[in-house]
């Protein structure tokens, strides 16, 4: 069906498995995070050049920081010169909620991330969401720094 | 469900006076009662008609072996080694020298006979009080030879009703997704297997993810979530003819389903906007029906079994919290004050308790509280685990646990528990792959 999304996804993965094992042993944790959100740019990817893909939230938030909303408008610059481009914002939580509520948050996430983008000009007819809850972590690991990279909303090209 | 029925013929009727064995259920496991359960006697004409039938040489002691096994892990009752036996299956049956049982400090016997009628298989078995010498129950059954497995678990239902006074749970299934593949990418199936781990089947392939699925109470239908086509929504499926078909008509993801006690409504929450609601939709007329109404995410609903009272999970407070309200959504009070996030909170089929899943100071614990929100009793502590499911006497509780992966993020798994609602008797359930989400079938005889 989606197969060549479903293999770009499992590729992205493999990258942020080899950035991470790489760097694993060399920062610390405390480095990576800003209260508990992620500042890193480990898992991060690029829609284009300077555009990172993802914005990282608080342990139960949904709220975008500074970091995310900056991030956010380099999107929106981006999609505003790439008019014929839409999107999908992929929400995520951390495995420290429950499946359901993990649902509810993903989807919280992704609509803050949209609603920014909409603030800039990006009609929502471009934009979908979808919440995989706790289903998709980016890294497997059962610690702070781990899932604060999980806890996030990350923009797909959809076409 | 005509292929799970079981054609019941009680032919002997029980002859109780008084008995002076009896389980308390109540408090937990710390004195299980001691009981023999002799393999059922079979001719040996019936045991080859069933050899061939079913490739297993004695079918009087694999039935046994349901019934003991059951017995053992209801964690209720210790089942005593075979080998002290001393009377024969087929003479014990007829008449049971009691004080040979007595020797081996057997309070309850069972004896039984297989045979085979008609290209059936007949069976009928007997409880005994050994202490009072006497005959407790008395009971037949026929039904076709594939039924084997549920006639062990049916005997073992009449037997822990009439020591404990209470329904039994052993003729149930439960369904579940069944989980491989690393934590990143998991791959998902539904899977249904009997309530022993026994006939284990998956219902779907793992093309999409697919999640918390529940039984309808009254039929074979089951709901649950399913990411087809990157799509999530609520989905029907019924389990006897594979026929699947989405729930209602939202324009986003919906989620969290379960069946109303009368099996004619589904309960679920709506995500739109970044706000999650709980609606209801009638599976007769297909009217939708908007529940709750609060910029808030409001899930994981669950019906009282009265069907009057729904109780669900909300963060209006600022956090995760369980709430109860009436069924038309007036009335929305919350319930649980304690310490922590309060999640997934599910009725039990008595009525009188909410089990849910809490969080607190980075420990997650399966607990049970009454439905006013007093009298919080936490059953089991642990990393992760969560999403309780009833037995449906109310008497024991499944849910998922996770565990903690090392510093590489190794060493995940997911596995299904059950626990009793004193808190003792906490067991692995055995499942061929990993497990979550798993949901407790009515019984399905009677």
């Amino acid at each position: 069906m989606k197969l060549s999304k479903i293999l770009k996804n499992g590729f992205l993965i493999v990258v942020a498995c080899l950035a991470l094992s790489a760097c694993a042993t060399s920062k610390k944790t405390t480095g990576q995070m800003q209260g508990d959100v992620y500042t890193g740019t480990d898992t991060v990817e690029y829609l284009a050049s300077g555009v990172p893909d993802r914005v990282f939230f608080a342990t139960n938030e949904s709220v975008l920081t500074t970091a995310s909303r900056e991030t956010l408008r380099k999107q929106a610059a981006w999609l505003r010169k790439n008019s014929k481009i839409t999107i999908v914002l992929e929400g995520h939580a951390d495995e420290r909620g429950t499946r359901e509520y993990n649902l509810a948050l993903g989807e919280r996430r992704a609509n803050a991330a949209k609603d920014y983008l909409m603030t800039y000009g990006i009609s929502s007819d471009r934009i979908s969401v979808l919440s995989y809850g706790k289903e998709r972590p980016v890294d497997s690991g059962s610690n702070p720094l781990a899932w604060s990279k999980n806890r996030r909303s990350v923009t797909v090209k959809a076409n | 469900m005509k292929k799970f029925l079981i054609t019941l013929i009680i032919i002997l009727i029980p002859v109780k006076s008084f008995s002076l064995i009896e389980v308390d259920i109540t408090r937990g496991n710390l004195n299980p009662l001691p009981i023999a359960v002799s393999p059922l006697s079979i001719d040996e004409e019936s045991r080859k008609n069933f050899e061939n039938i079913l490739k297993k040489k004695n079918i009087g002691s694999e039935i046994s072996s349901i019934v003991e096994n059951n017995l053992k892990v209801s964690g209720l009752f210790n089942p005593l080694n075979k080998d002290a036996f001393l009377q024969e299956p087929d003479i014990a049956n007829l008449k049971p020298r009691f004080e040979d049982w007595n020797l081996i400090k057997a309070q309850a016997l069972i004896t039984g006979k297989v045979s085979y009628v008609e290209e059936k298989l007949r069976v009928e078995f007997r409880l005994w009080d050994v202490l009072a010498g006497k005959e407790m129950m008395a009971l037949a059954f026929t039904t076709v030879p594939n039924n084997w497995r549920r006639v062990g678990h049916i005997i073992t239902d009449k037997v822990y009703e009439r020591l404990t006074g209470e329904k039994g749970y052993f003729d149930t299934r439960i369904i579940y997704v069944a989980e491989e593949g690393p934590k990143t990418q998991r791959v998902k199936k539904l899977a249904i297997m009997d309530q022993d781990g026994a006939n284990n089947k998956f219902l779907t392939l793992g093309n999409e993810l697919v999640l918390t699925p529940r039984f309808n109470p009254t039929s074979q239908l089951v709901t649950y979530l399913s990411y087809f086509r990157n799509l999530p929504r609520v989905y029907l499926l019924d389990i006897e003819t594979g026929t699947q078909e989405v729930v209602g008509d939202f324009p986003g993801m919906t989620f969290a389903p379960r069946f109303s006690p009368d099996g004619k409504k589904i309960i679920m929450s709506f995500a739109k906007d970044g706000n999650s609601e709980i609606y209801t939709m009638d599976l007769e007329n297909r009217i939708v029906e908007k529940i709750t109404n609060h910029p808030s995410i409001d899930t994981s609903p669950s019906y009282s079994p009265d069907g009057k009272f729904i109780s669900f999970n909300s963060d209006r407070s600022g956090y995760q919290q369980i709430y109860v309200m009436k069924s038309d959504g007036s009335n929305v009070k919350r319930i649980s004050f304690g310490k922590g996030i309060y999640g997934t909170p599910v009725w039990s089929p008595r009525g009188d308790l909410i089990a849910f899943t809490k969080l607190h100071k980075g420990k997650f614990y399966i607990g049970v509280m009454r439905t006013d929100g007093s009298g919080e009793r936490l059953l089991t502590e642990n990393f992760y685990q969560e999403a309780p499911s009833w037995s449906p006497n109310g008497r024991v509780l499944i849910f998922y646990r996770e565990t903690k992966t090392d510093s590489k993020g190794k060493g995940f798994s997911a596995k299904l528990w059950s626990i009793d609602l004193t808190g003792y008797n906490e067991r692995q359930v055995p499942t061929p792959t990993d497990g979550s989400d798993p949901s407790w079938s009515s019984l399905l005889s009677n």
